[in-house]
């Protein structure tokens, strides 16, 4: 049998209810089930979490850091979006 | 310290790669000046990247390798709480392992690749698990002072210019506690013991002093990596920096267990606020790096078993994997 590394799969935990998962690192698993097991072992073994993902790491697609300033650019200009961006009036309240 | 910056060989291959302009350097110098966090894939030194491959690799063979002098005692711990509690902490060691080789992984080198350098004897993991564990106080004496040194070097190294050795190494710290604390208690119940128990204390002390001093490295004016690594902010504090801070937080703890540290060159230095302390036996932590220890043969000749005892599991998951994959294909 050939001796190929099994896959890696990154690593995503919900640590309480009511949060959203974030990224806890990765681990290398044979299939799904196992990755799963693995993540379990390696990133919960004092309770951090309630909730598990496992993704295989070339499955997930990223934006190209090289290219942060023209990826984000469009944002850049629209400070309006922000309500700092308007002024209200003195006297007006709960807006 | 677990990572030492001992590697002698990869000098030559230092300088910058060709894409490698001024403007670009520089630009990376301001980012990790300005404390921003460089993350896998963003543009970084090629050299900035080879020492970051170095260093986490060493910390994670460090890691794995420092499951051997621990486990050797596992089998005989004294009651059944002292094993789950020994248990717990050589896995969470394996897990210190797993933690860094995924940093390692993100800087585009293999955890295959980086085990296969450990077993090649071409990447090297600290000096301090080349020596035995004799007796149950050893137990003791690593929790609190190899476990403490690491800490030491650890908690900067959470503030590490690069994120996921940084975040990493939050993980780690969080758990390193537990550690240190554990192997304390074992000594300080060794110290409240009859007499035999206080000797056998003092004894692993005598032993693992001098060894735990060395874990933070050469002394500063020998330390080849530290200058570049300092700018670079992967570290934060000198060897002997560190080293200091170590000798002066222990030495009371060991005061407390009333045992005697093995140095009478010790003393309290009312001017400087610190311990001075005597000279570290250089001699003899080069030759444990040289492979000269007293376990390093073993240490190595065991993770060399381990891993081609597993080769089996690794095949029968592959297998298994392929076989559902085509199954459900
Ligand atoms: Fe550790
Ligand atoms: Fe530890």
């Amino acid at each position: 049998m050939t001796d190929e590394e099994w896959p890696l799969y990154e690593v995503f935990i919900r640590a309480r209810s009511g949060l959203s998962h974030r990224h806890a690192g990765s681990v290398h698993a044979a299939d799904d089930e196992m990755a799963l097991n693995h993540a379990r072992d390696t990133y919960t073994r004092r309770m951090e979490g309630v909730s598990i993902w496992v993704v295989r790491s070339d499955k997930i697609v990223a934006s190209d850091p090289a290219e942060t300033s023209a990826f984000f650019e469009p944002a850049e200009d629209k400070v309006y979006r922000h309500p700092t961006f308007y002024e209200i009036p003195e006297g007006v309240e709960n807006l | 310290m677990y990572t030492q910056g001992l590697d002698q060989k990869t000098k030559t291959s230092d300088k910058p790669g060709p894409l490698e302009g001024p403007e670009q350097l520089a630009e990376f110098q301001a980012r990790v000046d300005a404390e921003e966090k460089i993350e896998a894939k963003d543009w970084m030194p090629e050299a900035y990247r080879r020492t970051l491959v170095r260093q986490i690799s060493q910390h994670a063979h460090s890691e794995i390798i420092g499951m051997q002098p621990e486990g050797n005692w596992l089998t005989r711990a004294p009651s059944l709480k002292r094993k789950a509690i020994l248990l717990a902490k050589v896995q969470d060691e394996a897990g210190h392992g797993l933690y860094l080789y995924s940093a390692g992984e993100t800087l585009g080198v293999s955890r295959d690749q980086m085990v296969a350098d450990l077993l090649a004897g071409r990447a090297k993991y600290s000096s301090i698990f080349n020596y035995p564990t004799l007796t149950w106080a050893d137990i003791g004496a690593i929790g609190w002072l190899v476990d403490g040194a690491a800490i030491m070097n650890q908690i900067p190294l959470c503030r590490c210019s690069y994120g996921p050795y940084a975040r990493a190494m939050v993980r780690i710290c969080k758990e390193e506690s537990f550690h240190q604390r554990q192997g304390f208690e074992i000594m300080l119940e060794l110290s409240k013991g009859t007499d035999a128990q206080k000797e056998m204390a003092q004894d692993a002390f005598n032993r693992w002093w001098w060894p735990s001093l060395m874990m933070f490295g050469p002394g500063d004016k020998d330390s080849k990596h530290s200058a570049q690594s300092m700018a670079w902010k992967i570290k934060r504090f000198s060897n002997d920096e560190l080293r200091q801070k170590f000798v002066d937080v222990t030495v009371p703890q060991a005061q407390f267990l009333g045992l005697r540290v093995p140095d009478d060159d010790l003393h309290y230095n009312d001017e400087t606020g610190h311990y001075d302390f005597g000279e570290i036996d250089w001699q003899e932590f080069l030759d444990v790096l040289a492979g000269n220890g007293p376990c390093n043969r073993q240490r190595m000749a065991q993770r060399t078993r381990a891993h081609e005892d597993g080769q089996w599991v690794r095949d029968a998951a592959r297998a298994y994997a392929a076989r559902q994959r085509a199954k459900a294909a």
